[in-house]
């Protein structure tokens, strides 16, 4: 996990201190004079050498301080942690009903393995990928809230209680998204087990199909469904960008679309590092769980 | 399998008959394992018909590249701006009083430009990365797994606008920080196969009469594992065009001059509520023939080259 870190924080820096040309002119503006990129240098810690400033950005990370940004000149902490209550009240209700709607319908789908049923299904959710998500936010949007005034078409309110009733459509749209992708894994790794050799010992010593589903395969088929959902946890935290930043949510992808469109390298590269963060360790959780659930894995 | 083989030989006269080739044809459909996944393919109708839909595409694009199809698409005609739908625009002109029907053409040609380029980049570094570490082993697979580990646990959805806000924005951008970003699972799946096959029989038989690793590598192991090279291409055009309608939205995408679908859904943005749907209903459709298209393709073409589906 180390030597990954190393990785991440060397490829983040490199992206934007060498390949990114001089961070202080990008921020400066095109117009800037000599005088005043100089200035902003000097300021932001950029005239040392490129090493002094990776070790640095080491240090930020291990303390997680990780500075102001250049752009609002507000603490980055304090940044992600005011992003991250707004992100995860609209990520989590969206991300767990999703999971449960999904292997119910692919539970359906491999019932009716070799119908139409599942050919239907696996159909369906091809033509809702083949969309951009993009149209999906649009068209509900312009559905639900401008046209029938359902929901309120955006806005946001600080206080927990007050906030939800901007949070229904993006939840509609997040859960909408999240259909085609979980159905189709959730029915690949079902349909895995229901050609496994105690499937078939099951039904031969006479068990109805339905106490197959139950007991046998829906029980087996959780070990790899857990891994996935494990996996795709890091979701939670990036998994909304787009539509924070269409209804005006100040979560952390709102923060972070404004980031990139301010040329804002401190914040930029703090949530590169963070997600990369949460994407190892929830990485690690899976492999970790596996060995939990199934004790034929050893982990190595 | 004599009875797999001696089918798709009886496919094979049925459909192409007649014509000496056919003869080949049919030798060769006993003894190859990529003439069994061709005839295989052939009876899935849904593969064959997506098949065709994408080269209708191909051919639209390349017309409109060339400048046959709707050459003035990018030209500004301001009289006619938001026009509303009529035989000379079908689905309107846009702000700029561009036909909108015409952008949409255009837009084959990025988007499917944006998919080949991204698509073969991200297969090449994935190709030769995986066959690298899993075939050498020892520092270089170390590395190489090092390598993208570190890739894969930056999101893409950080990674790829990083990547093209450093480029610049631009056609070119887009398809390498696409391509540079989606090499992983390629990577770590020609890995995986390199490290099966390279103790196997006819690797050992290859070595024994004097192969050396080049000719092991590319002449005997990578075309036993080509099969999932095809099916990594497909997703990632795929991968490609999708993120590239995003990027294009957020203002990192393909320069303004130049036709996208991603940014006609950036304009369909401030349009939809006055109502007017041309560009939203135009990019989508467009965008949903060519990725559905090739979404059923992809799956027509796994199943077709995978043994394992053989006997289900």
């Amino acid at each position: 996990m180390i030597p990954i870190l190393i990785g991440v924080t060397l490829l983040t820096f490199m992206l934007f201190n060498i390949f990114g040309g001089d961070p202080a002119q990008r921020f400066a503006g095109k117009h800037a004079t000599v005088e005043q990129v100089q200035t902003i240098r000097a300021e932001l810690g950029l005239d040392r050498s490129l090493p002094e400033q990776y070790l640095f950005f080491v240090k930020q990370i291990a303390t997680a301080d990780y500075g102001r940004s250049w752009a609002s000149k507000q603490l980055i902490s304090t940044m992600i942690g005011d992003g991250l209550g707004a992100t995860l009240s609209l990520t989590v209700p969206a991300f767990f009903s999703s999971i449960v709607f999904c292997i119910g319908l692919a539970l359906f789908a491999v019932w009716g393995r070799g119908t139409i049923l599942d050919k239907g299904t696996v159909v369906t959710c091809l033509a809702l990928l083949s969309i951009s998500s993009l149209v999906y936010i649009l068209a509900l949007q312009y559905l639900l809230a401008f046209r029938t005034g359902i929901f309120p078409i955006s806005g946001w309110d600080p206080s927990w209680i007050g906030r939800w009733q901007y949070l229904y459509l993006p939840w509609i749209i997040l859960f909408v998204l999240s259909l085609g992708p979980n159905i189709l894994i959730y029915r690949t790794v079902i349909m895995d087990e229901v050609f496994q050799d105690y499937v078939r010992t099951a039904r031969a010593k006479g068990m109805s199909e339905q106490k197959v589903f139950a007991k046998h395969v829906l029980k087996n088929a959780m070990i790899p469904i857990i891994t996935v959902i494990v996996i795709e946890m890091p979701f939670l935290i990036t998994g909304s960008v787009l539509i924070e930043n269409f209804f005006g949510i100040p979560g952390l992808g709102g923060t972070l679309i404004k980031a990139l469109n301010d040329s804002d390298f401190p914040t930029i590269k703090a949530f590169t590092v963070i997600s990369a963060l949460t994407y190892m360790v929830f990485n690690l959780l899976a492999d970790v769980l596996y060995s939990v659930v199934d004790p034929r894995v050893k982990l190595g | 399998m004599p009875t797999a083989s001696s089918s798709s030989a009886d496919v094979s006269t049925s459909i192409v008959a007649e014509t000496e080739q056919s003869d080949r044809h049919q030798r060769r459909a006993r003894n190859s394992l990529w003439w069994d996944a061709f005839f295989r393919f052939k009876r899935n109708k849904v593969g064959v018909i997506s098949f065709f839909v994408i080269m209708l595409y191909i051919a639209v694009g390349i017309l409109a590249a060339v400048g046959v199809l709707y050459p003035n698409a990018q030209v500004p005609n301001q009289v006619e701006a938001y026009t509303s739908m009529s035989w000379a625009h079908p689905f309107g002109s846009d702000i700029f009083g561009r036909d909108i029907l015409g952008r949409a053409v255009h837009g084959i040609t990025t988007a499917i430009s944006i998919g080949l380029l991204a698509s073969t980049l991200s297969l090449v570094i994935g190709l030769v990365l995986g066959a690298v570490s899993g075939y050498f082993g020892g520092k270089v697979d170390g590395f190489v797994v090092w390598l993208y580990t570190t890739v894969d646990s930056i999101p893409y959805i950080l990674l790829i606008p990083s990547l093209t806000f450093v480029l610049g924005r631009g056609l070119i951008n887009v398809f390498i920080a696409v391509g540079l970003t989606s090499w992983v699972t390629t990577a770590r799946l020609v890995r995986g196969e390199f490290l099966k096959h390279k103790n196997r029989d006819y690797v050992m038989a290859a070595h024994a009469i004097g192969a050396g690793n080049n000719r092991k590598i590319f002449g005997h192991i990578l075309p036993n594992v080509a099969h999932l090279a095809f099916v990594q291409f497909g997703l990632g055009f795929v991968a490609a065009i999708k993120i590239e309608v995003i990027l294009s939205y957020l203002g990192l995408g393909v320069d303004p001059s130049q036709p996208s679908w991603g940014l006609m859904i950036d304009d369909a943005k401030n349009e939809i509520a006055r109502p007017y749907w041309g560009n939203l209903t135009a990019a989508t459709l467009f965008m949903f023939g060519l990725i559905l298209s090739f979404n059923l393709f992809n799956d027509a073409l796994r199943e077709a080259l995978d043994p394992k589906m053989k006997n289900k």
